[in-house]
């Protein structure tokens, strides 16, 4: 009966595999879970999640698949399935001395829980609007957003009504889904991938401990043992488009940049506005002053550097296609040029855009970059990072 | 079945305890994740005392290779005692130095390993492992030995995820991540750890330690051994709780600030907000 829910977890993109499978059928005949729901939930999650940026996947998949196991809904007899206690909690938690107040001039909590649970039997389905039936937006004394002062809150999504809240339901994990944006410490760890394959490399250097034990193996005839030399040394250039539209990913940006610097030795930043031409500059206070020509930075930046443009690449297409597209200036060589430019020198580049993937498709801009970038176009999430990293040091 | 629970000392919370278990009746390694600082280290020794187990602690450092854990052939000593015309030399097995790995395998009772911050090593280290955890045995070359386990280890492993590790690795593991505990939680590990703390100084201390981790700019967020660590030194100094209660971590810098933030960035962040918000009061 599980094989539908490893099913459903490989399907949510969580790789779980038959020997994890075959581990939890085991640690269940063991009696680790001993028949309990949680405890069941809590050994699945052991076994089957390897990695915390899945945890709120498998919440929300092992939510989906084991519905069944909660008190059956839809069955109005059974109204009491929220607790008393619960909804009290609820209640006390969300009114006001006043509203409670007023609730005694319906009869008191007691009675204001009768009626709910005499209501709650009456009611067949989902309810909009009106001013008797549990549902949303009402003016019933049940439900959520509703302007009854006398009004219980009963959570804030439809049918939750009927259910106590399960652990999987909280989604505790939730900001470690590697979907979802990111703090700089969650950053770091991704922009760290990129150090990782800097050692490696042709075998140059002596090694002389190796040496040692090699000839000390080939009972003191000489064997030269090498190794490839130290590179964790990555040397990254960031280019941001600040101003305009990226005003709204200014908080993101800064992370990325914050994480940056304390991950890499050689992080040289500069700025650009909506697409790199011919000048670029490093501080933007003080951008007439700080400018630099985008030639120099050629010139003074080998080829080993790894090239990052952040961006959200939303602006019009002329502005990459036509010369003298630029909003601010009159450039005689298109973006086009100067994207090119930058990416034939750099040997490796990529783009990263802090808008989210689905929303490329509705400016022509973007698309035009993304193919000018050869699709290395990435969001400016952790799975994001991590794909560029991957790209950035094959 | 006998299991790991929380004790006096060390607050687990069920999952937690779940995946211990688990660990344990299925003799698979436990990989732990976390926060630093959330108690992973910790969870072996207290693995260990809740079992009755002694601990072997192995500590995993960038130089640290696979190999080690198993044993050593000592070649240069060999080399110098041929020299020296030790008869010891003509007994390779003098020279073969016995890893962490072999001390639990060997030993006459069951024991709980620890490899500590496995992610430190080279991205090549958990795969050298594989076989070893997952039959408990390896092969000794120069002597042509099998060292196959008297009792199986329970093996916890702990990562502080600076690399990722290989699939083939995770298959073989139970995982568990450690989330930052709660208020409620973290009331229970501060009464773990100081039974004897004044109530008001410990909540005034929480207080302060979850506005201090509730700044969002702050680049290492303080965790459990810092709380820790700060109410010991608040408890030597024995500050009164008022001290903490008008450090409002807005409007000052909390007393002793030393053991939670350790970034002078991050002090630098706490002066300009205090005093931005001194102004704003005027």
């Amino acid at each position: 009966m599980l094989a539908h829910f490893i099913l459903a977890l490989r399907t949510a993109g969580i790789p779980a595999s038959i020997t994890e499978y075959l581990t939890l059928l085991r640690g269940m005949k063991e009696g680790v879970a001993d028949y309990n729901v949680d405890d069941f939930y809590h050994l699945s999650r052991a076994t089957l999640v390897k990695d915390e940026r899945h945890l709120d996947r498998f919440d929300r998949v092992f939510g989906e698949v084991f519905k069944g196991l909660e008190p059956p809904e839809g069955d109005p007899q059974e109204g009491a399935a929220i607790p008393e206690e619960w909804l009290r909690k609820l209640a006390e938690k969300f009114l006001t001395e006043e509203e409670k107040a007023q609730i005694e001039a319906l009869g008191g909590f007691e009675k204001l829980i009768e009626t709910l649970k005499q209501r709650l039997a009456e009611q067949k389905g989902r309810h909009q609007g009106g001013s008797k039936w549990i549902g949303t937006g009402g003016t019933s004394p049940f439900g959520a957003h509703g302007y009854n002062p006398e009004g219980v809150r009963i959570g804030q999504e439809e049918s939750r009504h009927r259910r106590a809240v399960k652990i999987w339901d909280k989604r505790e994990f939730k900001d470690l889904d590697g979907d979802i944006e990111i703090g700089t410490r969650n950053m770091k760890l991704a922009l760290r991938r990129l150090r990782r394959f800097a050692r490696q490399g042709a075998a140059t250097e002596l090694d002389l401990p190796d040496t040692i034990r090699a000839t000390a193996n080939n009972a003191g005839t000489l064997d030269l043992k090498l190794v490839p030399e130290r590179h964790n040394t990555v040397k990254v250039l960031l280019f941001l488009d600040i101003g305009g539209s990226m005003d709204d990913h200014v908080q993101v940006c800064a992370e990325l940049f914050s994480a940056a610097r304390a991950e890499f030795k050689h992080l040289e930043h500069f700025y650009f506005h909506n697409c790199p031409y011919e000048r670029l500059w490093t501080n933007n206070r003080r951008r007439r002053e700080s400018e630099i020509s985008t030639w120099e930075v050629l010139r003074k930046y080998g080829p080993d550097y790894k090239l990052i443009f952040v961006g959200d690449a939303a602006m019009s297409p002329y502005e990459v296609i036509q010369p003298g597209g630029s909003v601010e200036h009159w450039n005689e060589e298109t973006g086009q040029v100067w994207l090119q430019r930058l990416m034939g020198h750099f040997r490796r580049s990529a783009w990263l855009n802090p808008m989210p993937e689905a929303a490329w498709g509705r400016y022509q801009s973007a698309q035009i970059l993304h193919r000018l970038m050869e699709r290395r176009m990435y969001p400016l999430t952790l799975d994001g990072i991590e794909a560029m990293t991957r790209e950035l040091s094959r | 079945m006998a299991g790991f629970r929380s004790s006096q000392h060390y607050i687990a919370s069920r999952d937690l305890e779940v995946a211990v278990n688990a660990a344990i009746a299925l003799q698979r390694p436990l990989l732990v994740k976390g926060e630093p600082g959330t108690g992973k280290t910790v969870l072996a020794h207290e693995v260990a005392q809740a079992l009755g187990h002694p601990l072997i602690e192995w500590h995993i450092k960038s130089t640290t290779k696979a190999q080690q854990g198993l044993y050593e052939y000592d070649a240069v000593s060999r080399l110098r005692d041929g020299q020296l015309g030790d008869p010891r030399v003509h007994e390779i097995g003098n020279y073969i130095v016995r890893g962490k790995l072999w001390d639990a395998f060997e030993a006459d009772k069951p024991h709980v390993l620890l490899i500590d911050e496995i992610d430190k090593a080279d991205i090549e280290f958990p795969n050298d492992l594989l076989l070893e955890l997952d039959r408990m045995q390896f092969f000794v070359y120069e002597t042509r030995q099998t060292v196959v386990a008297k009792h199986r280890p329970v093996v916890i492993i702990t990562s502080n995820n600076e690399k990722e590790l290989p699939d083939a690795f995770l298959r073989r593991c139970f995982f568990h991540y450690i989330r930052f505990p709660d208020r409620e939680t973290m009331e229970k590990i501060v009464q773990a750890h100081f039974p004897d703390i004044k109530q008001e100084l410990a909540r005034e201390a929480l207080n302060v330690f979850f506005q201090v981790r509730g700044v969002t700019e702050l680049k290492k967020k303080p965790a459990t051994s810092e709380l820790l660590d700060w109410l010991k030194l608040l408890m030597i100094e024995d500050l009164p709780p008022e001290v903490l209660r008008s450090t409002d971590a807005k409007t000052a810098i909390p007393p002793l600030y030393g053991a939670l933030l350790k970034n002078e960035q991050d002090v630098h962040l706490f002066e300009r907000l205090a005093f931005l918000s001194r102004q704003r009061q005027r």
